[in-house]
C-alpha cells in the first residue's frame, strides 16, 4: 500500500510536471513555435476548468443522493456549446473585436466603458467566487486526509487547515508565475492554458479509469452493472421537475457568466473557427466525465460501510479494493479538477479586480496630476494583479475557515452558481437588445445581487450563522413575505429554485424597466450598436471627436502599460501605414481608436477610455456626433436600398441606350440606303431626260417618235418633281416653318377626295367604309389631313400583298379623341420593323417596286403633329393598320385666334 | 451582364446549403432541449414501488447526449470553418 509521504512525493513531482509543462509551452509560444498551442483541441480541453473538484468528486455523491439530478450540471454546457451559434459565436466575435479581457469588462464596455459597471460585475464575481475557491481547496485537503486515514492516522482541523495553506500558496505562485508573465490580457496565457489542457486530460483519465476498474472490474461488465444500479437504493428519478429545469438552466447560465468560463471561453479564444470543433467535442468530454458517475455511485454504496462520505467514493472504492495505483491516479484526477479551476478563476477575478477598482482607484488618486509625468504604469497594473491574485486566494482559504470546511461548504457550488448567474440578463441584454442601458444594467445586477444574498448566499451559513432562525421563520421585522426561502410569500419550492427563480425575474425585470425608462449616454448608445451588431462590419463610429494628444505623450504612456517594445511596434506600424517615415504617426481618430483598444486589451475598456481621455483633453462623443452617425442598422439599410434603387434606374437607363442605339444603327443603314436609293431615284428620271433629250437635239426622230420622247421626258420631270416636293415638304415640316390654314369640312367627303386621289377607285383594291360614322364636321388643315389619308390609302394599294386586296377605313372613338383607321389584308409589318416605318428614309421593300422614295410616312406623322393629332402602326391587328389620331375639336376662342 | 447574374444564382445555391446547415444547428439546441425535458413527464420512483426508470432512464439520459454530440460533430464537419464574406453575413437579417 502507498504510504502517505510517497503521495505527498507524487503530488510534487506532479505539481513540479505542471510547472514545466507551463515553462516550455510559454517557452515555446515565445520562439513563436505556438501553433500547435492554438489548437481546438487545446481549446476544448481548456474549458475542461468547468469539471472543478467539485464534479469530480462531488458528483458521485450527488448521484447517490439525488440519483440522475447530477447530470443537469452537464446538461446545460452541453446545449450551451451545441448551441454555439447563439450566443458563444456572438460573445468570442465581441471579445475579439472589443478585447475583451473578463467578463466584468464586456459588461462596462458594453454600457459606455462605465466603471461603476465593472466594479458591480468584479464583486458579484468576487463574492460568487470565493466559496468556490474554498471548495476546492477542502476537496484537495479532504481528498490527502483520505490516504491518511489510510494509514491510520486521524486527521485534525490543524492538519487540514495547514494543508489548505499551502495549497493555496502554490497555486497562488503557479498563477503569478504564469498569469501575469505579460501584461496584454489577449497575448493569452499559453503556459496555464497547456497546464490546463494537460490536466484536462489526466482528470478525464483518471475518472474514467476509475469507471472502467468499476464496471469491468467489480460490477462484472455493462450488462451486470446495469442490473446492479437496478437494484440499487439510488433513487435514480426523483421527479422534481422545478430542480430538472432549473439546474439545467443554472448550469448553462453559469457557463456563461462564470468568471473562469468566460475567461477561457472568450478572452484564451485564439480562433473562432475552434468552436466548430469544441461545440460537439466538448459535449463529449462531458459525457465521458459523467457516465461513469452513477455505476461508481452505486458500486461504492454496496462496497462500502454504510455512513461513509459519498462523496469521496471515486477514492475510496479503488482504495477499498486494494487498488493503490488507481486511488493515485484519481488522487492526481482531483488535485488537477482543483488547481485548473483555482488557477483560471483567480486569475480571471484578479484581471476584473485590477482593472476595474484598483487601477481606476490608482488613477483617480493620480488624476490631478497629468498622467504623462507619474510612474510606470505597467509595473503598477501587474502588481496590482499579482497582489489580487494573492488576496483573491487569501479569501477563499478565508472563507474555507471561516465555514470550517464542513457540509455547509458543500452546498455552496450550486449557489455560488447561482451568484455567478445573476450577470446573465445584462450579458445577453447587452448583446442581443440595443436599447439596453447601464442604468437598467446596473438596477438589474444589483437587484439580483441582493436576492441571491438575502435567499441563497447568507443562509447557506447555516441557520443562525448569519440570518437568525426567527428571521428565516418569520422574516425580517416580522415582515412575512420577506423570509429568506418564501421571497412574496411563495412556499414549498425548493430553496435553491427558489432564490433561482426570484433573483432571476427580478433581476431581469428591472434591467428591462430600466433600460426602458432611462436614456443611454452617447457612448453607451455606440457601444451597444458595435456590440448588437457586430456581424454587419461595420466601421466602428469614432469615439473621440478630437485628437488633440501629440503622438510623443501617447507613445510615453502606451509604452507604460504595454511595455516599450510592443508599443513602439504598434506606433511604428500605425507609421508605416500612414506612410510616413520614422516611428511616430500622425495622430488621426482612427490611430487614437485603435491604441484604446489595444490599451483595453491590458487594463480595460473602461480604464483605457479613462487613460486616453486624460492624454487628449477632448471630449468623448456627443449626440451631435451621435446623431451623424445616427441609427447604423437604419442607415445600412438606407444604404443598401439607395444602391439597390440605384441600380434599378442604371439598368433602366442602359436598356434605353441599347433601345436608341439600336434604333440608332437601324437608321444609319437606313440612311445609308436611302442616300444610295435617292440618287438612284435622281439619277433613273435625269438619265432618262437627258439621253431622250439627246435623241431629240439630233433631230432625226420623227414627230410621232418626238412626241411620245417628249412626254417621257415630261414624265421623268413630274417625277422628279414630285420626289423633290417631297424631300422639302419634310424639311418645311421637321424645322415646323408650316403655315396651317384651318377649314371645316365633312369626314366623308375628305375620305371620298383621299380615296379619288389616291387613285383607289381603280378596282384593284376594295375600299370598304361605313358612311354613317364619317358624317361629321371637323376643323383642321383638311388639304394636310388629305394628304395623310391619301399616303395611307396608297400605301395600302401599294404594299398589300393580298390576293383580293382590301382596305377598311374605320372610325371610332377612344379618351385619346376621335380616330380613323386604315386597316388592309395583307401580312402587315414585322414587329421589328414597326418602330423604323415613320422615320424618314425608312423604306422595308425594295424602292423599285413601290416608286416612292420612303418619305410618305414621315410626313405623315410630322403633319399629324403638327395639326396636334397623331399617326400610329396598331401592331395587334391582322394586316397592316394605321391608327390615325385626329386633332381634338378647338373651341371657338381658340380658333378665332388661328 | 446575364453571365454574371447566372454566377449569382449558383453562388446562392452554395450558400443555401451552408445557411440551412446553420439552421439545423440553431435548431440542435432546441431538440436537446425537448428530449431532455421528456424526463419530466416520469414517474417517480418512490421507496415503496421500485418500478421506477432505473437504469432505462440512465440510458435514455445519455443516449440524447450521444445524438446530439454525433448531430453536433457531423453538422460541424459539414459547415465550412471559413469565416463568412462579409457580403453573405450582411445579407442575413439574424
Amino acid at each position: 500500500m502507498m504510504s502517505f509521504n510517497s503521495l505527498i512525493a507524487i503530488a510534487l513531482g506532479y505539481v513540479i510536471f505542471l510547472f514545466v509543462v507551463a515553462f516550455l509551452a510559454e517557452r515555446r509560444a515565445i520562439a513563436g513555435h505556438a501553433n500547435w498551442l492554438h489548437s481546438p483541441i487545446i481549446y476544448t480541453l481548456s474549458l475542461s476548468i468547468y469539471c472543478t473538484a467539485w464534479t469530480f468528486y462531488g458528483a458521485v455523491g450527488y448521484a447517490a443522493r439525488s440519483g440522475l439530478e447530477f447530470v443537469t450540471i452537464y446538461i446545460g454546457p452541453t446545449l450551451v456549446m451545441v448551441g454555439w451559434w447563439w450566443v458563444l459565436r456572438r460573445l468570442v466575435r465581441i471579445g475579439r473585436a472589443q478585447r475583451i479581457t473578463s467578463i466584468a469588462d464586456l459588461v462596462s464596455s458594453r454600457f459606455g466603458k462605465s466603471t461603476q459597471l465593472g466594479i458591480i460585475v468584479t464583486l458579484i464575481s468576487v463574492i460568487a467566487g470565493t466559496p468556490y475557491i474554498a471548495l476546492q481547496l477542502q476537496s484537495v485537503t479532504l481528498s490527502f486526509a483520505v490516504f491518511a486515514q489510510v494509514e491510520g492516522v486521524s486527521w485534525q482541523q490543524t492538519d487540514f487547515n495547514r494543508t489548505a495553506v499551502w495549497v493555496a500558496i502554490g497555486l497562488a505562485v503557479f498563477t503569478v508565475l504564469f498569469g501575469t508573465r505579460n501584461l496584454d490580457a489577449n497575448e493569452r496565457h499559453h503556459g496555464i492554458v497547456m497546464a490546463i489542457a494537460v490536466e484536462a486530460v489526466v482528470k478525464l483519465l483518471a475518472l474514467v479509469a476509475v469507471g472502467v476498474f468499476v464496471v469491468w472490474g467489480v460490477a462484472g461488465g455493462p450488462g451486470a452493472m446495469l442490473a446492479r444500479i437496478d437494484a440499487s437504493e439510488i433513487n435514480l428519478w426523483d421527479q422534481n421537475s422545478g430542480r430538472w429545469i432549473g439546474l439545467i438552466f443554472l448550469s448553462a447560465a453559469a457557463f456563461l457568466c462564470l468568471p473562469r468560463m468566460f475567461q477561457v471561453l472568450v478572452v484564451e479564444n485564439a480562433d473562432e473557427r475552434h468552436l466548430h470543433i469544441a461545440s460537439w467535442a466538448f459535449p463529449l468530454y462531458l459525457f465521458l466525465m459523467s457516465l461513469f458517475v452513477v455505476p461508481i455511485a452505486v458500486v461504492g454504496l454496496d462496497l462500502l460501510p454504510a455512513g461513509s462520505n459519498p462523496d469521496l467514493f471515486v477514492l475510496t472504492v479503488p482504495l477499498n479494493q486494494g487498488q493503490g495505483g488507481l486511488a493515485v491516479l484519481s488522487f492526481l484526477g482531483g488535485l488537477s479538477s482543483a488547481t485548473s479551476m483555482v488557477i483560471v478563476a483567480t486569475l480571471a477575478l484578479a484581471t476584473m479586480v485590477s482593472n476595474h477598482m484598483v487601477v481606476p482607484l490608482w488613477l483617480r488618486l493620480q488624476g490631478s496630476q497629468q498622467a504623462t509625468i507619474s510612474g510606470d504604469v505597467r509595473h503598477v497594473i501587474l502588481l496590482s494583479r499579482r497582489l489580487s491574485i494573492a488576496a483573491i486566494l487569501a479569501l477563499g482559504f478565508l472563507y474555507y475557515r471561516v465555514s470550517g470546511g464542513g457540509t455547509a461548504l458543500a452546498a455552496i457550488g450550486l449557489i455560488s452558481f447561482t451568484g455567478a448567474v445573476q450577470i446573465l440578463p445584462a450579458m445577453i441584454g447587452g448583446i442581443f437588445w440595443r436599447g439596453a442601458t447601464g442604468v437598467g444594467a446596473a438596477m438589474g445586477l444589483i437587484t439580483g445581487l441582493l436576492i441571491w444574498l438575502w435567499s441563497l448566499f447568507l443562509p447557506s451559513f447555516g441557520a443562525d450563522a448569519i440570518i437568525s432562525e426567527a428571521v428565516m421563520a418569520n422574516g425580517p421585522w416580522g415582515l412575512n413575505w420577506l423570509r429568506p426561502q418564501a421571497l412574496f410569500g411563495i412556499t414549498d419550492l425548493d430553496p435553491l429554485v427558489h432564490g433561482i427563480m426570484w433573483s432571476m425575474l427580478l433581476n431581469a425585470g428591472m434591467f428591462v424597466l430600466g433600460s426602458l425608462i432611462t436614456f443611454p449616454a452617447p457612448l453607451e448608445r455606440l457601444q451597444g450598436a458595435q456590440f448588437v451588431n457586430v456581424f454587419d462590419h461595420s466601421n466602428a463610429a469614432p469615439t473621440w471627436t478630437a485628437a488633440a494628444a501629440g503622438a510623443e505623450d501617447l507613445l510615453i504612456m502606451a509604452q507604460r502599460i504595454m511595455g516599450s517594445n510592443e508599443a513602439q511596434a504598434i506606433f511604428e506600424q500605425e507609421a508605416k501605414a500612414q506612410g510616413k517615415a520614422g516611428y511616430l504617426p500622425e495622430v488621426t481618430l482612427d490611430f487614437v481608436e485603435r491604441l484604446e483598444r489595444e490599451l483595453a486589451g491590458s487594463v480595460g475598456a473602461a480604464t483605457a477610455h479613462a487613460m486616453i481621455g486624460q492624454l487628449i483633453g477632448g471630449s468623448s462623443v456627443s449626440v451631435e456626433d451621435l446623431i451623424a452617425v445616427a441609427d447604423e442598422a437604419a442607415q445600412i439599410l438606407e444604404y443598401s436600398n439607395r444602391l439597390e434603387e440605384k441600380s434599378k434606374e442604371q439598368e433602366r437607363t442602359a436598356r434605353a441606350l441599347r433601345d436608341a442605339n439600336a434604333k440608332l444603327t437601324a437608321l444609319s443603314i437606313q440612311k445609308d440606303a436611302f442616300l444610295s436609293q435617292i440618287s438612284h431615284e435622281l439619277r433613273t428620271p435625269m438619265t432618262s431626260i437627258r439621253s431622250f433629250s439627246d435623241i431629240l437635239r439630233e433631230g432625226d426622230a420623227t414627230s410621232d417618235e418626238q412626241g411620245r420622247y417628249a412626254g417621257i421626258i415630261h414624265d421623268e420631270a413630274v417625277r422628279l418633281t414630285r420626289l423633290l416636293d417631297d424631300l422639302l415638304d419634310l424639311a418645311v415640316l421637321e424645322n415646323g416653318q408650316v403655315v396651317l390654314h384651318e377649314q371645316t369640312g365633312n369626314l366623308s367627303d375628305l375620305l371620298d377626295r383621299a380615296v379619288r386621289t389616291s387613285g383607289a377607285h381603280d378596282g384593284r383594291l376594295t375600299i370598304l367604309r361605313h358612311r354613317p360614322d364619317e358624317d361629321f364636321n371637323l376643323t383642321a388643315d383638311l388639304d394636310r389631313l388629305g394628304q395623310v389619308f391619301i399616303n395611307l390609302i396608297s400605301n395600302a394599294r401599294k404594299y398589300c400583298d393580298a390576293m383580293t386586296p382590301e382596305l377598311t377605313i374605320k372610325v371610332g372613338r377612344s379618351p385619346a379623341g376621335t380616330f380613323v383607321d386604315f386597316i388592309d389584308n395583307g401580312s402587315g409589318i414585322a414587329s421589328d420593323n414597326q418602330a423604323l416605318i415613320f422615320e424618314k428614309f425608312s423604306r422595308l421593300t425594295d424602292g423599285s417596286k413601290a416608286g416612292g422614295a420612303g418619305l410618305g410616312l414621315a410626313i405623315c406623322r410630322e403633319v399629324m403633329q403638327r395639326l396636334g393629332g397623331d399617326v400610329a402602326y396598331l401592331a395587334n391587328v391582322d394586316g397592316g393598320a394605321f391608327r390615325v389620331t385626329l386633332p381634338p375639336a378647338k373651341n371657338m376662342a381658340e380658333l378665332e385666334e388661328t | 451582364m446575364s453571365r454574371t447574374n447566372r454566377s449569382q444564382v449558383l453562388l446562392h445555391r452554395a450558400n443555401y446549403r451552408q445557411r440551412r446547415l446553420r439552421d439545423a444547428a440553431k435548431l440542435l439546441p432546441v431538440l436537446g432541449i425537448l428530449l431532455w425535458a421528456i424526463p419530466l413527464t416520469w414517474p417517480a420512483t418512490s421507496q415503496d414501488d421500485q418500478a421506477g426508470v432505473g437504469s432505462a432512464g440512465l440510458i435514455y439520459v445519455f443516449g440524447v447526449w450521444v445524438l446530439l454530440i454525433v448531430l453536433g460533430g457531423a453538422l460541424a464537419s459539414v459547415m465550412r470553418p471559413i469565416i463568412e464574406p462579409p457580403e453573405v453575413e450582411g445579407t442575413e437579417k439574424e
